[in-house]
């Protein structure tokens, strides 16, 4: 087994009164798409925050590799008033890992434009195009920096069927291409979603881990059931 | 009734005559506010940018001060001004009282919390919002709150007029440290006031006149230009529709 992009020892979050993860330990390998399901405050948001370090643990220790480059994507991107391209390019020179200048940036964008599809909207304002584009757009502005770790919170929750298409589309393809293997870690309510994608699948159930398995077994009901009978009855409920 | 009408003709003849005595007073009180406004505005936008996405200890203290000074009353300006411009003040080396520069200061003191209090709210509207995925982008703090408060210039466009608003409105600051003096600090409002004093209702009421079509004017500029730009970016502004008070 290789060393893991990402991993937490005995974390735990707390959000003002409550505690949102307790006591999560996770250990990701390069190139793993792991999906992450469970009911609405379950802790998924959580714990993609926590992973991509908007949320510090109150309890345990968050490790990943000093040079490793994450990207998070969010269920409704925002936009500014400005173009696709614009957006896109800010969003890169933001990123001081890189150190982009402007025209670096823009040329960086215009690239990752044309792999999403987008590049006829490029002058568009980005807040003119479609919910299924934004999201393309924001898709745009993470692998415009070739992250090794992408999290992405529900990204198709809000999407018509077709523009959900799309994006699990670039969420399957986007691997292709990049020098180093990309992981995938995203929460979904989309079970379909999770078996067409994941490699591995994590449940959460009040901040805690109840289930984590590859994704034959999580969706093998008799695997299932014996690991975990609360992921269980959670698929059951929502594949009946 | 008579005296009403007979007024009101009598100050439409003064402005479209451009009587000299009218237009020296507008001119002025427009220099006056703008010059304020400009200063507030600038000031007022960064710190309310800057207050909508920092934290820190003491911070709810500062929001409910800041809200307190809403309610500032325009003649406690025009003291506290008074004093640190008096002779004796500490700040009456520069020779300030009764002049231009006082009632821009105290112009400026006046507004900069109306700009500051309208601007933290629509940015941090947007910072609650959407801040984080900013933050994940790499914007810190400064970067964020400089970002948002571009995003949303069409709202701040609405505040920048009900900052003048409150600015060319106002009369008892500038009534305290300008000193109503002819010729010198003698602006619309104060003029209005005195005037009417004196029972010079044609000249009060030309001056009043014009104070509304300004801000009328105003208004209907910062109407089309959010129209324009919602049309140009496809969205609409965040902000409610504001007005000048």
């Amino acid at each position: 087994m290789t060393a893991a992009v990402v991993q937490l020892r005995n974390v735990s979050v707390r959000l003002g009164p409550v505690w949102a993860l307790t006591g999560v330990d996770l250990a990701v390998q390069p190139g793993e798409r792991v999906a992450l399901v469970g009911a609405n405050g379950s802790g998924k948001s959580t714990l993609l925050r926590t992973l991509h370090g908007l949320l510090p643990p109150a309890q345990g220790l968050v490790a990943r590799h000093p040079a490793l480059r994450q990207a998070m994507l969010f269920q409704r991107p925002h936009l500014l008033r400005m173009s696709a391209l614009g957006n896109v390019a800010l969003g890169l020179w933001l990123d001081r890992g890189q150190g982009l200048s402007w025209p670096q940036a823009k040329a960086r964008a215009t690239e990752a434009l044309q792999r999403v599809g987008l590049s006829a909207v490029a002058r568009q304002s980005g807040r003119q195009l479609s919910g299924g584009q934004q999201q393309r757009l924001a898709m745009a502005r993470a692998w415009g920096r070739r992250p090794d770790v992408l999290l992405l919170d529900e990204p198709t929750a809000s999407l018509d069927p077709h523009a959900k298409r799309e994006v699990e589309a670039l969420m399957a393809n986007f691997a292709a291409g990049q020098e180093r293997p990309l992981t995938l870690i995203w929460a979904s309510h989309n079970l379909g979603q999770v078996k067409r994608l994941a490699t591995r699948v994590i449940y959460l159930e009040a901040g805690r881990v109840l289930a984590d398995l590859p994704v034959a077994d999580f969706f093998n009901a008799a695997e299932l059931a014996l690991h975990s009978p609360a992921a269980h009855a959670f698929v059951q409920g929502e594949l009946p | 009734m008579n005296t009403f009408f007979d007024s009101f003709l009598s100050a439409l003849s003064l402005i479209t005559s451009l009587d000299p005595a009218l237009w020296v007073v507008v001119t002025r009180s427009l220099a006056v506010s703008a010059t304020a406004c400009l200063l507030a505005y600038g000031l007022g936008v960064a710190l309310g940018a800057w207050l909508a996405v920092a934290r820190f200890a003491g911070r709810g203290a500062v929001l409910v001060g800041l809200n307190t000074l809403l309610a500032l009353p325009s003649v406690v300006v025009g003291l506290v001004v008074y004093l640190l411009l008096s002779r004796t003040g500490p700040l009456g080396f520069l020779g300030w009282l009764f002049s231009f520069k006082a009632m821009v200061v105290a112009q400026v003191i006046l507004v900069v919390p109306v700009v500051t209090a309208l601007t933290r709210q629509v940015v941090e509207d947007v910072e609650r919002q959407h801040g984080e995925q900013w933050a994940s982008l790499g914007a810190g703090p400064w970067v964020r709150s400089l970002l948002l408060a571009w995003d949303e210039r069409l709202a701040l466009l609405t505040i920048g007029v009900t900052a003048f608003g409150r600015a060319i409105s106002e009369v008892g600051a500038v009534m305290i440290v300008g000193g109503n003096i002819d010729g010198f600090t003698r602006v619309m409002t104060t003029a209005i006031a005195l005037e009417t004093s004196k029972g010079d209702l044609p000249l009060a009421l030309g001056l009043g006149l014009v104070l509304l079509a300004v801000v009328l004017l105003l208004n209907a500029l910062v109407a089309g230009l959010r129209r324009w730009g919602e049309q140009r970016q496809g969205t609409r502004a965040l902000a409610p529709q504001g007005g000048v008070a």
